[in-house]
């Protein structure tokens, strides 16, 4: 507590340099060594089951390599990139994903915000309302995804008897392909807005309240107040949640896989492939087809789409608070 | 990998006080008989897929499909769970699911907070490369590694055990930011140094400082990373069968075909999501906390 006015206290805690007894020579390689022996759990985790699997995965989508010889694999460049230009179910397996992608997260986000909004009022069982508002956040893929099949069905299911009070009659919704991606999207959604209302009304309640005093006195209504002092306000999380749920949504999975209910190939997403996305193709391809060349070139060129999309995302931020 | 658990936002510090439903004289908003109402039809809404699934596992599989449906559960709840259990060896799965989400969870809070506290007060050089180098781990999508893991597995012989759900998701990028986060604001520099002075090594000061001080972000972090692995599934479903499921991976069985009854496969699905929905109920201020705790914090 005595040097805390220097810059780094830390160091000048140390013990007198002078003194090279073995107490102090132990102290001081505890100060140099330690901080690395604290993060190497991280780094020696992550080396062994991410990064290794990653190189692999780059070395290997240049390669010929089925799953039942693993060690066995031979040089391909880049056929297995040059492939996918040319193969339709990628590009099917593309489309896909990209129509579930906005499907789920335009409407997520936007109902989000609007939650949040609500939230961010004085009211009364506030915890209650989170809680209750988070509440699917706390159900697994699998659990949300086959009740929600169930809802979805086409004879006896919940949505198409609410239906058909709307003069709408039994929607074969898994059969079909804008049906079937509509109910996968109301899955994803379902998951995922309160918790994405949370992260906004976390970002709301650190906007400065004297903003909203001197929009106020400059007449704007609650609406002007909200497009140009709220939104302005959020626009840091707001492209933070749009990144972080496109990247959800690019990896879109378990709700797709099990909403086709099984059957002898469920990665195929429905008869017509017309719900399958890349990667349920990826996993067709490493493991039903076993061609794992093929299937870490799609890996990667997952990657790539996902980083040029963050990248772009980061572009239009820049562009849009240099613009005002 | 595979672990969505929430990233953290770019945002300013919060000040406390201060809310964006405001009025003129800045003071917060009561919200209105309408607020009041639309919340209620989104609490609805979000509750509703839970009452429909202690509805369908309470019920027999003519029941379940009757139209209009009946909205009182029946008396066949436990004779569901009795068939789930029986089916897909639900009683393993739970025991597998909470032996795995237990060891990750303690796994990640430690190597997270040890991380944390070095990142967040610990001079070392490459510092914040190597912080740097954590939070860009996060952008990888889990689907590069996915394949090389399963073979390394194989070779390890851990396919099908435990050791190769749980090994993997062992460390979080996400953790260590959010330990470092906290740390950096809650643990005065001055504590550290104190204890320098007093003769403590790094550990010692670790375990006698950082510890308690970091007790609330490390249960936070903890209730998270046990959702997040208790309601992991891609991973699990590729390197686990049927004879050694997690609790995601029996869902999946239920799911696939091998039970053709719709109650029995509520009735396992409900099995599945009670464990982490009694956390959340019971913890559920907590988690909201930790949620828009780490949203803020920049």
């Amino acid at each position: 507590m005595a040097v805390a006015t220097t810059e780094s206290p830390l160091e000048k805690a140390l013990p007198p340099p002078g003194g090279s007894s073995w107490r102090s020579r132990r102290a001081r390689w505890d100060l140099k060594f330690s901080p690395y022996a604290f993060v190497s759990p991280f780094f020696v985790l992550f080396a062994a089951f991410g990064l290794y699997p990653l190189i692999w995965t780059a070395w290997t989508s240049l390669h010929k390599v089925e799953l039942e010889n693993p060690d066995q694999s031979s040089w391909v460049g880049l056929k297995n990139y040059t492939d996918l230009l040319t193969d339709h179910n990628f590009w099917n397996a593309f489309r896909n994903t990209f129509q579930m992608g906005v499907l789920s997260t335009v409407p997520q986000l936007l109902m989000a915000l609007g939650l949040a909004h609500l939230l961010n009022y004085k009211l009364r069982g506030r915890t209650f309302w989170r809680v209750a508002v988070l509440s699917p956040f706390a159900t697994s893929v699998a659990a949300a995804t086959l009740v929600f099949a169930q809802l979805f069905g086409r004879d006896y299911g919940f949505i198409n008897w609410v239906l058909h009070f709307f003069g709408i009659h039994n929607i074969d919704f898994q059969n079909g392909t804008w049906s079937a991606q509509i109910a996968i999207s109301v899955i994803v959604t379902w998951r995922w807005t309160g918790y994405n209302a949370l992260i906004y009304l976390a970002a709301m309640q650190a906007i400065p309240g004297e903003l909203y005093e001197s929009a106020a006195m400059d007449g704007a209504n609650r609406w002007q107040q909200f497009r140009h002092v709220t939104i302005p306000g959020l626009r840091p999380t707001i492209v933070f949640t749009i990144v972080v749920s496109t990247i959800g949504a690019s990896q879109l999975f378990g709700e797709p896989l099990l909403f086709s209910g099984g059957g002898s190939n469920p990665e195929m997403g429905g008869v017509n492939r017309q719900f399958q996305t890349l990667s349920m193709y990826f996993y067709e391809r490493g493991f039903t087809d076993q061609h794992l060349g093929r299937a870490a070139a799609i890996a990667w060129a997952m990657f790539l789409m996902i980083v040029l999309f963050v990248l772009i995302n980061t572009l239009l931020a820049r562009r849009t608070r240099s613009a005002k | 990998m595979a672990t969505v658990i929430p990233t953290t936002a770019p945002g300013r510090p919060p000040r406390r006080g201060r809310r964006s439903g405001v009025n003129m004289a800045g003071k917060q908003m009561h919200g209105s008989k309408l607020t009041y109402v639309i919340l209620s039809v989104v609490v609805l809404i979000s509750i509703f897929p839970f009452y429909w699934t202690i509805l369908a596992a309470s019920t027999s599989n003519t029941e379940i499909n009757k139209v209009p449906p009946n909205w009182l559960p029946g008396g066949n709840l436990f004779k569901n769970f009795r068939a789930a259990l029986d089916n897909v060896d639900m009683g393993k799965a739970l025991l597998n699911s909470l032996i795995v989400s237990g060891c990750v969870a303690a796994g990640t809070v430690l190597f997270a907070t040890l991380a944390g506290f070095a990142f967040a007060k610990l001079r070392f050089r490459f510092r914040n490369v190597l912080l740097g180098l954590t939070i860009g781990t996060m952008m990888v999508p889990y689907q590069l590694g996915i394949v090389p893991l399963f073979l390394l597995m194989t070779k390890l012989g851990w396919s099908d055990h435990l050791e190769a759900v749980i090994f993997p998701t062992l460390v979080s990028a996400f953790g260590v930011f959010f330990m470092r986060q906290y740390l950096l604001n809650a643990l005065p520099d001055e504590l550290v140094e104190a204890g320098r002075v007093d003769g403590a090594s790094s550990l010692r000061i670790f375990i006698s400082v950082v510890l308690p001080i970091a007790r609330p972000a490390m249960a936070v972090l903890g209730m998270l990373t046990f959702m997040a692995s208790w309601n992991d599934f891609f991973w699990p479903i590729v390197v686990l069968t049927s004879d050694n499921p997690t609790v995601q991976v029996a869902i999946d069985n239920l799911g696939s075909g091998y039970v053709p009854d719709e109650s029995i496969i509520m009735a396992g699905t409900l099995l599945g999501t009670l464990p982490v929905l009694a956390v959340f109920v019971l913890l559920g201020r907590q988690i909201v906390g930790g949620i828009m705790q780490g949203a803020v914090k920049g």
